[in-house]
C-alpha cells in the first residue's frame, strides 16, 4: 500500500504552510522586535501582566474544579441508566452546547445583569438588587456553563465502558457504596478525568468572550490580553506573540503533569 | 439513592436550559426589558428577517462552511489514506502535528494565522476577507477529518486490500469497491463535524476575517457588544429550534438503527 | 451435614409483569458441590445473584446459617463469587487484585501477604503477581477470579458459567481443578452452568431448572438416569422423545405398538412421555421387530456410531458400536427397563 502514500501530500503541504509556518512566526514574532531585529524584550514585558496571568489561572482552575465535582455524577448516572435510554439523555445534557457559545453568554450577560431577571425576581422577594454581572464569579460562572458539556463527554464515555460485573464484584469482595466508589470507579474514569480537566482547562484559560461579556473592566484574563495586541488599541504582535507563547507553554506543561495521571497501559474492558 | 439520582440531574438540566429558555421566552416580549415580560409580540422576529446584516453574515456563513468542509473533507479522507499507509516515525510526526489545531487554544491558532496572512497580505496585495477566512476554516476543519477516519483503519482488516486485489480488482478499484464503504462512516461523521465546527466558529473567524466579510457569529458578536436588541434573542430561538429538529431527527434515525441491530444480534443468540 | 443456604419460595418478577423465577425452594448443604443446571433464561443465574446479594427476589427469603439475609448488602455477605467474564479490575495487577478483598477490610499487610501468596499457590500464578490482568490469557484470568474471590475465605463461593469462555480442552482441565480446590478447602460450591457434561462431572448435586422452576433435584447419577420429566431427560443427553399411552401398568403403548417396560400406577390410558436414551436401542433385524426404520445418516463419533434413523413419525437418534449402511432398513427393539415413562408436563 506504499503507493497510498502519495495520496497525503497536498494535505502535507496545507499542513506545512497554514499550521507548522504559523506556529514557527509566533515563536518568530515573540523574540523579534518591529524591524526584525532578535530580542528577548517581548518576553520580558510578559512579567508586567503577571496578575493577569494569576488571575486567568485561578478562574480557570476554580472553574474545572466546579464542572469536575458537577460532572462526574452526571456522567456516572448517564452511564449507569438503561442503555437505549443513555442515548437520549446524553442528546438532552449536550444539547445546549449545540447553540453558539456567544448566544450561550449572551444568555447569562440578560440573566445576571443589573435589570436582569434574577435581580428582578429577588426584588419581588425585597432582596438586593445584588452586582451580579462584571464579577469573578460571572465569568467562572459562564466558563462552567458553557464547558461542563466537555467535562460531562469524556467522563461518560470511559465510565460507560466500566463493566457493570466489575463493580458487583468490588461489593462482593466487601466494598460498601463509597469504596465502590473511590477504590473502582475513580481509578478507573482517572483517564476520563484527566480528558475533561484539559478540555475545560484549556479554554477557559484562553477565554476572551466570556470575560468581556460577563467580567467587566476588573476581569482581563489572558485571551483579553492577546486579543488587544492584536485587534485592540494596544496594537503590539510581537508581545501578543510572546503572551501566545507563554500561553502555550504554561498549557503544555499542565498537559504533560496532566498524562503523568493517566496509565497508558490501562486498556479499559 | 436513585431518587437522589433523578433530582440531581433535573436540577443540571435545569442550570443547563433555562438560560436558554428565558431568551426564548423575552424574544416574544413586547418591551425591551429583559425581566418584565410586558406582552407577545413577534416584531423582533420581523425585525430579525429584515436585518441585511444578519442575513447576508448567515449567508456567508453557510457559503463559507460549505466550501471548507467539502475541501476538508476531500483533503482529510486523502490525507487519512496516505498516513495509514506511513511508517510509524513520520505517521506519529504527521499525526502530532495534526493534533496541534485541535488542542491548542483556538485563540493561539487563530492569531498564529492572522500573523501569517498578515506576512502575506503585505507581500501579495492580498487582502482579509473570504478567502483568509476559508483557509483558516479548512485549516482547523481538515484535523477532525482526519482524526474522524483514522480509527476506521484500525478497525479495518488489514489483508482487506490484498484480499480485493487477489480477487482481481486493480488497487484502484480496490480502493473504490472496499476501502472506502469501510471507512465511509468516519468521512461522512467527519464532514457534519467539519460543517458545524465552520458553523460556529468564533475566534479564529474573528482574528482571520478582516473587515469586509463578516460570518454570523461574528455579527452576533458585535451585536452583544451594542445596545440591547431582542433581535439576538429572536435569532436564539430560530437557532435553538433547528438544532433540536435536527437532533431528534438524529436521535431517531440512530434508534432505529439500534433496533435493527438489536433484533439482528436477537436473532442470532 | 447441615444446610448454609436455604431459599424458601424464591420469585423474581420485572416490572414489565415478567417471571424469571416462578418459585424456588431449595436447601444447599456445607460442603456440597451443588450446580444450577438449565437453558439460557431458566432462573439459574437470578438465583445465583439472590445469594450473592445483587439481587432482591420480589418474595420469598434467603437463609444463611440458618439466618435470613433478605436485604443485606454483598459486602455484608460471607459468600464471594467468580463472574462470568471475570470482572477483574482492569487498573489493578494480579497481585492487587487478588488482595482487593482483603485491603477493604484493612487486613494487616503480613497476613495480605501470607494469604494472597497461598492464593497464588494454590491456583498455579507464582511469578505473575506484577502482571497487568489484561496481558493474561484466558485461563489466567479465570485463575486470578478464583483467586481473588477465595482469599477472602467465604464459606459460599458462587460460580456464574465460570468457564463459559474457555476452549475444551482449558474447560477440562478447569473443571477437574475447581473440584480438586473444592475438595481441599471443603468449602460449598454453588456452580451454574448450561453444560450438562460439567455439571454431571463435577457436581454432588445438580438442580436442573426450566423457565424459573426447579424440575430436577438429585445426584448426577440419578439425574442422568431416572429424569423426571421429558424436559430433563432431553436436556441431560439426547434422547428419543415420543408420545405414548399406558393402556395397563407395565405396558406402554407407542407408535402403534405394545412394549413391555417396568412403570406402573398411571391412569388407565394416561398419555405419557416416552423417553429412550439413543444408546438403549437395540439394532435388530428389520423382519424380527415391531418398529422399522430407514437409516438416514451415519456419522462416526469416535467412540460409536450416531444414526438416524426415520421411522414413522419419529427421526430415531441411534448410538452404536456397529454401523448399518445408510437407506438399509433395520429394526428397533428396547429392554423393558430402558423405556422411561414421565408424566406430561404442563405446558406452561
Amino acid at each position: 500500500m506504499k503507493q497510498l502514500r502519495v495520496l497525503s501530500l497536498p494535505y502535507l503541504v496545507w499542513m506545512v504552510i497554514f499550521i507548522v509556518v504559523p506556529i514557527i512566526m509566533v515563536a518568530v514574532f515573540a523574540f523579534t522586535t518591529s524591524d526584525g531585529n532578535f530580542t528577548i524584550d517581548n518576553i520580558s514585558n510578559v512579567g508586567q501582566y503577571a496578575n493577569i496571568f494569576v488571575h486567568s489561572i485561578w478562574l480557570a482552575l476554580i472553574a474545572t474544579a466546579i464542572c469536575l465535582v458537577l460532572s462526574y455524577p452526571v456522567a456516572f448516572y448517564l452511564s449507569r441508566m438503561e442503555k437505549h435510554k443513555q442515548g437520549t439523555m446524553l442528546m438532552i445534557v449536550m444539547l445546549p452546547m449545540w447553540m453558539n457559545f456567544l448566544l450561550r453568554t449572551y444568555a447569562w450577560m440578560t440573566l445576571l445583569g443589573n435589570n436582569g431577571i434574577i435581580n428582578y425576581l429577588l426584588g419581588l422577594i425585597g432582596l438586593g438588587p445584588f452586582k451580579l454581572i462584571n464579577t469573578s464569579g460571572a465569568v467562572v460562572l459562564g466558563m462552567v456553563y458553557n464547558y461542563l458539556p466537555f467535562m460531562i463527554l469524556p467522563l461518560y464515555s470511559v465510565m460507560q465502558k466500566i463493566d457493570k460485573s466489575v463493580i458487583e464484584a468490588a461489593r462482593d469482595l466487601g466494598c460498601n457504596p463509597v469504596k465502590v466508589m473511590f477504590r473502582v470507579i475513580v481509578p478507573l474514569s482517572l483517564p476520563g478525568i484527566v480528558s475533561g480537566i484539559t478540555m475545560v482547562f484549556v479554554p477557559a484559560i484562553s477565554t476572551f468572550i466570556i470575560s468581556r461579556m460577563l467580567g467587566g473592566g476588573s476581569n482581563l484574563l489572558i485571551g483579553d490580553l492577546i486579543e488587544m495586541q492584536f485587534l485592540g488599541n494596544a496594537y503590539d504582535p510581537h508581545l501578543g506573540a510572546a503572551i501566545a507563547l507563554v500561553l502555550m507553554v504554561i498549557i503544555l506543561a499542565i498537559m504533560t503533569v496532566m498524562n503523568q495521571f493517566s496509565p497508558d497501559d490501562q486498556v479499559l474492558i | 439513592m436513585k431518587r437522589l439520582g433523578k433530582i440531581y440531574m433535573a436540577l443540571i438540566i435545569f442550570f443547563l436550559y433555562v438560560p436558554i429558555f428565558v431568551l426564548i421566552v423575552f424574544s416574544f416580549n413586547e418591551s425591551k426589558s429583559r425581566s418584565v415580560f410586558s406582552g407577545f409580540t413577534l416584531e423582533w422576529y420581523e425585525r430579525l428577517f429584515n436585518n441585511s446584516i444578519i442575513m447576508s453574515s448567515l449567508v456567508n456563513t453557510l457559503i463559507i462552511a460549505v466550501i471548507a468542509s467539502i475541501i476538508s473533507t476531500i483533503l482529510g479522507t486523502l490525507a487519512a489514506i496516505g498516513i495509514n499507509s506511513m511508517r510509524k516515525v513520520p505517521k506519529s510526526i504527521v499525526m502530532n502535528v495534526t493534533n496541534i489545531p485541535v488542542i491548542n487554544p483556538e485563540i493561539v491558532t487563530g492569531v498564529s494565522l492572522m500573523l501569517l496572512f498578515v506576512f502575506f497580505a503585505a507581500r501579495m496585495n492580498m487582502e482579509f476577507g473570504f478567502v483568509t477566512l476559508v483557509i483558516a476554516h479548512i485549516t482547523f476543519d481538515v484535523p477532525y477529518v482526519i482524526l474522524n477516519i483514522m480509527p476506521k483503519f484500525k478497525q479495518m482488516d488489514p489483508h482487506l486490500f490484498e484480499a480485493a486485489q487477489d480477487l482481481g480488482c486493480s488497487p484502484f478499484t480496490a480502493f473504490r469497491k472496499v476501502i472506502l464503504p469501510e471507512i465511509m462512516p468516519g468521512i461522512i461523521s467527519g464532514f457534519l463535524m467539519a460543517f458545524t465546527y465552520s458553523l460556529d466558529d468564533f475566534v479564529i473567524s474573528y482574528f482571520t476575517c478582516g473587515a469586509t466579510s463578516q460570518t454570523l457569529p461574528i455579527t452576533i458578536y458585535s451585536m452583544t457588544r451594542r445596545k440591547i436588541s431582542p433581535e439576538i434573542n429572536a435569532l436564539s430561538t430560530l437557532i435553538f429550534v433547528v438544532v433540536v429538529v435536527i437532533l431528534i431527527a438524529k436521535n431517531i434515525i440512530e434508534n432505529r438503527q439500534a433496533k435493527k441491530n438489536a433484533v439482528y444480534k436477537g436473532g442470532r443468540a | 451435614m447441615e444446610n448454609i443456604v436455604s431459599l424458601k419460595d424464591l420469585v423474581v418478577e420485572f416490572e414489565d409483569g415478567e417471571r424469571i423465577l416462578k418459585s424456588i425452594s431449595l436447601d444447599i448443604k456445607d460442603k456440597e458441590f451443588v450446580t444450577f443446571l438449565g437453558p439460557s433464561g431458566c432462573g439459574k443465574t437470578t438465583t445465583l445473584r439472590i445469594i450473592g446479594g445483587f439481587l432482591e427476589p420480589t418474595s420469598g427469603d434467603v437463609f444463611f446459617e440458618g439466618k435470613r439475609i433478605n436485604g443485606l448488602p454483598p459486602h455484608k455477605r460471607n459468600v464471594n463469587t467468580v463472574f462470568q467474564r471475570y470482572a477483574l479490575f482492569p487498573h489493578l495487577n494480579v497481585y492487587e487484585n487478588i488482595a482487593f478483598g482483603l485491603r477493604v477490610k484493612k487486613t494487616s499487610e503480613k497476613e495480605i501477604v501470607k494469604r494472597v501468596g497461598e492464593m497464588l499457590e494454590l491456583v498455579n500464578l507464582k511469578g505473575f503477581e506484577k502482571r497487568s490482568v489484561n496481558r493474561l490469557s484466558g485461563g489466567q484470568q479465570q485463575r486470578v477470579a478464583i483467586a481473588r474471590a477465595l482469599v477472602n475465605h467465604p464459606k459460599v463461593l458462587l460460580l456464574d458459567e465460570p468457564l463459559g469462555a474457555l476452549d475444551l480442552k482449558l474447560r477440562k482441565e478447569m473443571q477437574t481443578e475447581l473440584r480438586k480446590i473444592q475438595q481441599a478447602l471443603e468449602l460449598t460450591f454453588v456452580y451454574v452452568t448450561h453444560d450438562q457434561e460439567e455439571a454431571l462431572t463435577m457436581s454432588d448435586t445438580v438442580v436442573v431448572m426450566n423457565n424459573g422452576l426447579i424440575q430436577q433435584i438429585g445426584s448426577p447419577t440419578d439425574i442422568y438416569n431416572e429424569p423426571v420429566n421429558a424436559f430433563v431427560a432431553d436436556f441431560i443427553g439426547e434422547s428419543n422423545i415420543v408420545n405414548g399411552c399406558m393402556p395397563e401398568d407395565c405396558v406402554v403403548e407407542f407408535m402403534g405398538r405394545k412394549f413391555k417396560c417396568v412403570d406402573k400406577g398411571f391412569d388407565p390410558n394416561e398419555t405419557v412421555d416416552v423417553v429412550i436414551r439413543p444408546e438403549d436401542v437395540k439394532v435388530i433385524p428389520a423382519e424380527k421387530a415391531k418398529l422399522t426404520g430407514i437409516v438416514e445418516s451415519v456419522v462416526f463419533k469416535g467412540v460409536h456410531y450416531e444414526m438416524t434413523v426415520d421411522g414413522v413419525d419419529h427421526k430415531w437418534i441411534i448410538h452404536s458400536t456397529k454401523a448399518e449402511p445408510a437407506g438399509s432398513m433395520i429394526g428397533m427393539d428396547f429392554d423393558p427397563f430402558d423405556i422411561h415413562i414421565m408424566k406430561k408436563t404442563e405446558e406452561e
